[in-house]
């Protein structure tokens, strides 16, 4: 199993460790709700290090980051990010991930670690015909995540960064507890917050110290238990969960993502006829009117016929219900409609309900 | 940690006898594995168990698990608590978070249950 640079110091707070995609992290310290309620109403650590990073450099670096994503590369000023995916020609994902601009021939994607190996794959074998070198960095970064209502407080006093002058999806360099970082406003939480990326091979002490100036003000450190829970209400996408090679951008409901104007890429073919044709199911939300928790995989059935498997589904500790999300076919899409999903032997009646589940007021 | 008048199972469930009737709860151990309960799903007073059939499901924000009758019985009582507060399974599991009572059928069918001794060792050969 591989183990980021901070795994003794997860074990050393009483982090439970699980594999997951091949490393040892937490899944949780204090417990998931105590965490996911930190992270709502004053600030997180996460140790995402296990995430893929991938270098594209040279003259052709955005013609080829446009080729490979729906979203439109060329609207990003150097320290700006978006959020974007790696489609195949069937306008399916290979995987979502976030394209930070560097510069004008620099742009710096960050994947998930399930998929670091398949997309630099992918990534690889699609730079023929382009002038770009690609590198496969993810085992020289560590990322934190550092995510809530007090982030800013909590990190600003630590680096040379003005973290106040810095919108969500910005980023800049500089020192973070005198380490060379890059420090974005992103996350994968709903919750304002920074995501901070480093080579230095001994990171340690940036943990430790906003571990330390973080705890008087309520920060937790947080394990993959509740980056589950927080990321489902703001539905913000899973992949292997709520997105994959099977179903299309369009279907997953991230039109926004996807821009006509800025000429060819993968999949634009398929996005044009399903935008003509229409869709014939899409990803909601949804609650359960019933007593337990909606988990993936449980079989979903409209009007008796089963149509689908739950793709997401969690008890959402700040709703205090059962929430999820599942692919439905597009005519039981309505809000308020209603549909069943068998939780171990009874069908449990759901609804569909608008998304995200939660948004946060102050948003930025 | 674990109440020498309890018996216990290795699927992490115990029992404590009173008279002819036995409470029944999930251990220590398995409340903080399952981490924080939400959602505790009782059997109607009046059933019938056997022996190793699924008495009630607990659910975490996290996992779902079966709690199986350690003994058969018939249940008396269920822990109504628990429907508005299920997380006494992980502040109290083996007082306030017990799950139900029986009415013992067989009490030989408790000899063979495991010690608060046994259940320890088994405990640490678990994490080794």
């Amino acid at each position: 199993m591989k183990k980021t640079l901070f795994n003794e110091l997860h074990k050393k707070l009483g982090g439970k460790m699980i594999e997951f995609c091949g490393w040892e992290m937490p899944v949780e310290y204090s417990g998931i709700i105590p965490e996911h309620m930190a992270v709502r109403t004053k600030a997180g650590l996460f140790d995402v290090s296990h995430m893929g990073e991938v270098l594209v450099t040279g003259k052709q670096a955005l013609a080829y980051v446009q080729w490979l994503t729906p979203n439109d590369a060329a609207r990003l000023a150097p320290g700006q990010v978006q959020y974007t995916a790696l489609m195949t020609p069937e306008s399916t994902f290979v995987d979502d991930m976030l394209v930070y601009c560097i510069g004008p021939e620099e742009y710096f994607l960050v994947v998930n670690a399930a998929n670091v190996a398949k997309d630099f794959a992918w990534i690889a074998g699609h730079t023929k015909g382009f002038e770009v070198k690609v590198e496969n960095q993810s085992d020289a970064y560590s990322q934190l995540a550092l995510q809530g209502p007090l982030a800013e407080k909590i990190l600003q006093p630590l680096t040379d960064i003005a973290l106040a002058g810095m919108k969500s999806f910005h980023w800049a360099k500089g020192k973070v507890v005198g380490k060379d970082c890059l420090v974005s406003r992103t996350g994968y939480t709903g919750e304002d917050g920074f995501e901070i990326y480093t080579t230095d091979p001994d990171p340690g002490v940036v943990w430790t110290t906003l571990i330390e100036k973080g705890t008087p003000l309520g920060l937790l450190p947080i394990g993959l238990g509740a980056r589950d829970t927080l990321r489902l209400e703001s539905k913000l996408m899973l992949y292997g969960n709520d997105i994959s090679d099977k179903t299309t951008v369009l279907e997953a409901d991230l039109k926004w993502i996807v821009k006509l104007q800025k000429g060819g890429f993968l999949g634009r073919p398929v996005v044009e006829k399903q935008l003509a044709e229409g869709l014939k199911r899409k990803l909601v939300g949804f609650e359960l009117a019933a007593p337990g928790v909606a988990r993936p995989h449980y079989p979903v059935y409209v009007k008796g016929q089963k149509v689908s498997e739950v793709a997401s589904g969690t008890f959402s500790p700040l709703l205090k219900k059962a929430i999820g999300l599942v692919y439905l076919p597009i005519e039981a899409t309505a809000v308020g409609a209603e549909f069943e999903i068998e939780i171990r032997t009874k069908r449990a009646k759901a609804r569909v309900i608008p998304t995200p589940f939660y948004k946060r007021a102050d948003k930025k | 940690m674990y109440p020498n008048d309890f018996r216990y199972t290795k699927e992490h469930e115990w029992i404590k006898v009173a008279g002819d009737e036995a409470l029944v709860g999930i251990t220590d151990f398995a409340q903080h594995q399952l981490g924080d309960i939400i959602y505790v799903e009782l059997p109607p007073v009046g059933k019938e168990l056997a022996v190793r059939q699924s008495i009630s499901v607990v659910e975490s924000v996290k996992s779902v698990s079966d709690v199986y009758a350690p003994i058969s019985g018939q249940v008396v009582a269920v822990n109504g608590e628990l429907a508005q507060t299920a997380d006494l399974v992980n502040k109290d599991p083996h007082g306030k978070g017990w799950i139900v009572r029986l009415k013992i059928k067989d009490k030989k069918e408790i000899d063979g249950l495991l010690t608060a001794g046994d259940y320890e060792k088994f405990l640490e050969g678990l994490e080794h």
